[in-house]
């Protein structure tokens, strides 16, 4: 079995959840190699070498791999997937942007966001905004896999994988970068934070956000998240939702603030270690996931939360 | 511009599905069912590109059992010209459903398809990129914002660092995101019109396609339940709660 995990990175910085999803491919196993393509990613490559069970690095370096458009990261991936059995890529919106894509002209049905591993053909998904959890047995030759990092521990980053250049596939000129517009933020990445703090529509604005949520979050050393009501009303930007079609956090601590806590937000936070909730109705559905609950008015929890940590 | 619109009937999202006892599959009996959210999104897209004049005509399509006919009525009471119900009773994996799809465009040669990002039955995230895929197109997936600019569609994409902005030669394939418009309810006389709308019926085998599934459902289960924990009286015990008993402060 040879396994090809494709590396999720910024071109300087590597995902901790193509870490986890070698993790994944350790269960499956077999020779694992990952593929960094990127423009001036080097560093990645140097970093995708030290993650524990990789024996092989391909480092693809093109202007056209800079912002994993999904048309140029597909033919690449495919003008290598004739050497191997999986193909794996870590469920964030670059790998659920071209994975698919590969799967289609491989005439295979990926698996998608995959929590477990059972065997090398069987595997578990979330389904329904994971009120269910379906485990499938694929009968496709090839397996094109997205994996959910948080479902799986981080490797150790003790390894020596040796890095070999490829050059680039064909680049479709159907598709080009126009700009982007990335969040600055020097608070931890949701996904990977060892706590969560979130804020949903009862914050009411942005500056409640500045004033009652990141005071406490820059105490505890955590990441800011909030839920589809906050993002949609502009108090926060899209990259912060946590949920069903937003991010999955599993941190030691969630800390959900004035959310009432719908299915689709539980979807992205319910395999919290500890869970806790500020929430003034004392009904409100998110008490009942909650570790401790403290039914309160967040104006006034808040400020005293800050005050006591 | 001619605009394909893919619609899926789902189960409603309000709704918690329940696991049946026998592990098969989930329990869909007696459930209400809908158009999936982010679908109504799309066909709120392709209808308001209608409206400003850049689109001629808008076709829902759905793949699945008769009565999806309910979730294309919806998408021609909320303004699509005409529907396509390629009628199948079985499970159809997305890799199928974007084959079934890519036999329409051949057809029906639209310039976009407009199409939920995922459903939120299978949460797969597939169907769109799988169909721009097959048709050599490209694909501008979970969009909160679509323009043209010249002949090049602009696409706007929520991705984890925020948002990035992609020009894509057409036809492409452009995939929603719960941003980028909000959804119109229907009106009432608009519900009416939509009854006469022509509303055409296929099976997949008039489009060439075999259904097999590569993914066997070998069980589902609940996920591990989590219990309720205890209410706090204070903030002060709250915090020590969090430092002497769970540990994570
Ligand atoms: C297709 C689809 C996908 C979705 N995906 C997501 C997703 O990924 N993530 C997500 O979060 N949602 C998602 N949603 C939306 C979800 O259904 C809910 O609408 C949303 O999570 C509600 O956000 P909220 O809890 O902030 O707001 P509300 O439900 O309005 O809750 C606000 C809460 O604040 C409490 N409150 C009010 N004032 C105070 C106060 N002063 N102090 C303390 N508490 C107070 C209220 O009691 C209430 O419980 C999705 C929906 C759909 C249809």
């Amino acid at each position: 079995m040879t396994i090809l995990v494709i590396a999720e990175h910024s071109n300087d910085h590597l995902s901790d959840a193509t870490a986890k999803t070698v993790s994944a491919a350790t269960k499956i196993g077999g020779d694992i190699h990952v593929l960094v393509a990127g423009s001036g990613a080097s560093a990645v490559a140097g970093q995708a070498a030290k993650i524990a069970g990789v024996a092989k690095v391909l480092h693809a370096d093109d202007d056209h791999y800079a912002k994993q458009l999904a048309e140029p990261m597909a033919e690449l991936i495919l003008s290598l997937a004739g050497d191997y059995d999986v193909l794996m890529a870590p469920a964030g919106t670059d790998g659920k942007n071209y994975m698919p894509r590969v799967a289609a002209k491989l005439d295979v049905m990926q698996i998608s966001d995959i929590i477990a591993v059972e065997s090398a053909d069987t595997f578990q998904r979330p389904i329904y905004a994971g009120n269910a959890i379906a485990t499938v047995q694929s009968s496709d030759a090839k397996k094109v896999i997205t994996v959910r990092g948080t479902a799986f521990e981080a490797p150790a980053m003790d390894g020596s994988a040796s890095v070999e250049t490829i050059g680039a596939a064909d680049f479709p000129s159907i598709s080009e970068f126009v700009k982007e517009e990335l969040t600055k933020s020097d608070r931890p990445e949701l996904q990977g934070a060892k706590i969560v703090i979130s804020g949903g529509r009862a914050l009411a604005s942005g500056e409640n956000f500045e004033k009652y949520i990141y005071p406490v979050a820059d105490k505890l050393g955590a990441a800011v998240g909030a839920s589809r009501a906050a993002v949609d009303a502009g108090y926060v930007p899209n990259d912060m939702q946590v949920g069903q079609t937003g991010k999955v956090v599993a941190p030691e601590l969630y800390i959900a603030v004035g959310i009432s806590g719908a299915i689709q937000h539980l979807a992205g936070m319910k395999d919290s270690k500890v869970i806790v909730a500020i929430n003034k109705d004392e009904e409100a559905p998110i008490f009942q996931v909650a570790d401790y609950g403290l039914v309160a008015d967040l104006f006034e929890a808040m400020p005293e939360l800050e005050k006591a940590l | 511009m001619k605009v394909l619109v893919p619609v899926k009937r789902v189960i409603d999202y309000n709704v918690k599905v329940r696991v049946k006892p026998d592990q098969s599959d989930v329990d869909l009996a007696n459930v209400k069912m809908s158009m999936n959210p982010f679908d109504e999104i799309a066909v709120e897209e392709a209808v308001r590109m209608k409206e400003a004049g850049t689109v001629e005509e808008v076709i829902a399509v759905s793949i699945g059992p008769e009565k999806a006919q309910d979730q294309l009525r919806q998408a021609l009471a909320m303004g699509a010209d005409r529907a396509i119900l390629i009628e199948t009773t079985e499970t159809v994996e997305p890799l199928s459903v974007a084959k079934l799809l890519a036999k329409v465009c051949e057809e029906e040669n639209p310039d976009l398809v407009v199409m939920g990002k995922q459903a939120i039955d299978d949460d797969c995230n597939q169907t769109g990129q799988m169909l721009a895929a097959l048709m050599g197109w490209p694909q501008g997936t979970f969009a909160s914002a679509v323009t043209k600019e010249g002949d090049k569609l602009h696409v706007t994409r929520e991705v984890d660092g925020g948002l990035q902005t992609i020009a894509l030669t057409l036809p492409a394939v452009v995939t929603t995101d719960l941003r980028l418009n909000e959804p119109r309810y229907a009106s009432l006389p608009n519900i009416m019109k939509a009854k006469k709308k022509p509303l055409d019926k296929k099976s997949p085998s008039d489009y060439g396609v075999e259904i097999i599934a590569r993914l066997k459902t070998l069980k589902v289960t609940e996920p591990p339940k989590r219990e309720a924990g205890i209410k706090v009286e204070s903030v002060a015990d709250l915090v020590e709660k969090l430092k002497n008993e769970a540990g994570v402060l």
